[in-house]
């Protein structure tokens, strides 16, 4: 891998930027490695950086049906923050905001993590409540979260109306000021380079068809570029996660819903962190092309389609304008959708399953970006000792029979 | 936005309507004699299938009664539409084409 630098940079911009290397390879699949990856987003190419980077499993590939980050990487809208409620989840999101901050120095790749502070408004009691408990959880946890009046919320973001006659006023806000946002392609682009890099070799194109099993283990996998016999398998296909488990004989707690999200056209500068409204079904920022990044809540039926109805953008709008009036001509340019796995506590499951060599990451549903390199670290520890670190333990897929749910759903910030 | 083919009430705009979720998931007569695997089966497991989804909607703003559906998940194409409480009908995979 050619380090990225300013030398590198300078040297390139005189031979017209002609000589840069690929920044990964696309090789032809081996008959067999130690471990298959089966999903190529950020999660699975996550996963496989850290397999090799920490645990020296380099005998690993990556297979993507589509192409690299196609899938919900590509979809989601970059919101990164670790302010749930519970303390098993509060360790997990946090994990992953740890090392936010250091991945664009370790990737040598620049991922635009910028820690502009998530705020997410209270209408009503209920909300103030919530949040509040929130907040005192977080705090005993040693996350950084605090409660914000009206006033101080639009001092924060001077766009927020605060008017005391909206339909749904703001009455206080929680801020956790780490939060931020990421340009997710650089991510998924960052980890499949380094694991690249590190001898993983990334298969696009490469839909998994069939998993054999002999009695309680997998063999191999049928793929549409051949057979691959495996040592070790991990899922981590987001929405697709039922499609995989099912070749292995396995049900899930799983359904996959369309997640919509939509950009407006580039503007000057103008907002300055992320805000997000459970209340009212809509959150918010600007990316650093212009734009306002914008999502809702899911479609309300099991889809793959990756489309959903116009009237949850219309509502999402609303909800948008009644909160930023400053917004009511800013023209919209593109709208897409996901698939999101959605788990009965909106927790995840990342772990063992009941073969002995099929290992599990799914059931992030509307959260999973912000998740992304503590996913693949603590997928990558899973599947390379065989059992799950402390982190990720409580996120078993047996906690749906133990009845250890960990419920999340208010600080999924989604409605669904 | 889907248009829903209520059967009582005729096409309506989707928001007239509540997805009630995975259809022909019956309710255990006896859930004290089942295992915790069992049970959790019952109230979690799902199909959440990319083909065929039969499913229940309710006519909310309408007729407020409940029928299924059979959906593909993939075109989002209504394939058949039966009463709450029947089987779906048997030619539904004939009908699928996708």
């Amino acid at each position: 891998m050619r380090r990225y630098s300013i030398f590198t940079l300078a040297r390139n911009a005189l031979t017209g930027h002609r000589n840069w290397p690929r920044a990964w390879r696309s090789p032809e699949p081996r008959p067999r490695y130690e471990v298959v990856i089966i999903g190529g987003g950020g999660h699975g190419l996550a996963t496989a950086y850290y397999l090799a980077r920490e645990h020296g499993i380099r005998d690993v590939a990556v297979l993507e049906k589509g192409w690299l980050g196609g899938g919900n990487t590509g979809r989601n809208t970059t919101i990164i923050r670790s302010n749930y409620l519970h303390d098993e989840s509060a360790a997990l999101y946090d994990h992953a905001l740890k090392l936010w901050a250091g991945l664009s120095r370790e990737l040598n790749f620049h991922v635009m993590y910028s820690d502009r502070g998530v705020m997410m408004l209270a209408h009503n009691t209920h909300d103030v409540r919530i949040f509040k408990r929130h907040i005192y959880a977080n705090r005993l946890n040693g996350i950084d979260n605090e409660w914000l009046t009206p006033e101080e919320a639009k001092a924060y973001c001077p766009p927020l109306s605060i008017d005391r006659g909206a339909r749904y006023p703001v009455m206080g806000a929680a801020l956790q000021r780490r939060g931020g946002v990421a340009r997710h392609d650089a991510v998924a682009w960052g980890y499949a380079r380094a694991a690249d890099a590190l001898g993983v070799d990334i298969i696009q194109n490469c839909e998994v068809t069939a998993i054999r099993r002999k009695g309680d283990r997998v063999v191999a996998l049928e793929t549409t570029r051949g057979t691959i016999e495996t040592g070790k398998v991990g899922i981590v296909v987001a929405g697709h996660s039922s499609v995989l488990a099912e070749m292995a004989g396995l049900r899930l707690p799983i359904e996959s819903y369309p997640l919509q999200a939509l950009v407006s056209e580039p503007v000057k500068p103008v907002f300055p962190c992320v805000v997000m409204s459970n209340t009212v079904h809509a959150y918010i920022s600007q990316s650093d092309k212009g734009d306002l990044v914008i999502g809702a809540g899911t479609d309300q039926y099991v889809s793959y389609s990756q489309r959903g109805g116009i009237q949850i953008i219309e509502h999402t709008l609303e909800a948008i304008l009644e909160l930023f009036p400053i917004f009511s001509r800013m023209r919209m340019m593109r709208q897409w959708g996901g698939i999101v796995d959605v788990t009965p506590d909106r927790s995840p499951i990342l772990g063992k399953t009941p073969l002995a060599n099929l290992y599990l990451n799914c059931g992030w549903g509307t959260g999973g970006f912000k998740a992304t390199p503590g996913s693949g670290h603590l997928f990558a520890w899973t599947i390379a000792r065989d059992e799950p670190h402390p982190i990720n333990a409580p996120f078993a897929l047996d906690r749906f029979v133990s009845g250890r749910l960990i419920d999340e759903a208010a600080a999924a910030a989604v409605a669904h | 936005m889907l248009r829903i083919p209520c059967p009582f009430c005729g096409p309506r705009a989707e928001i007239e309507f509540r997805c009630g979720g995975e259809a022909h998931i019956r309710r255990p007569p006896d859930p004290d004699a089942l295992s915790d695997a069992e049970w959790a089966d019952y109230l979690f497991l799902r199909s959440n299938p990319k083909g065929i989804h039969r499913e229940r909607w309710f006519h909310a703003h309408g007729c407020q009664r409940w029928f299924n559906l059979a959906r593909h998940t993939v075109s989002d194409r209504i394939l058949a539409v039966y009463p709450m409480g029947a089987e779906p009908p048997a030619d539904l995979l004939a009908a699928a084409g996708d």
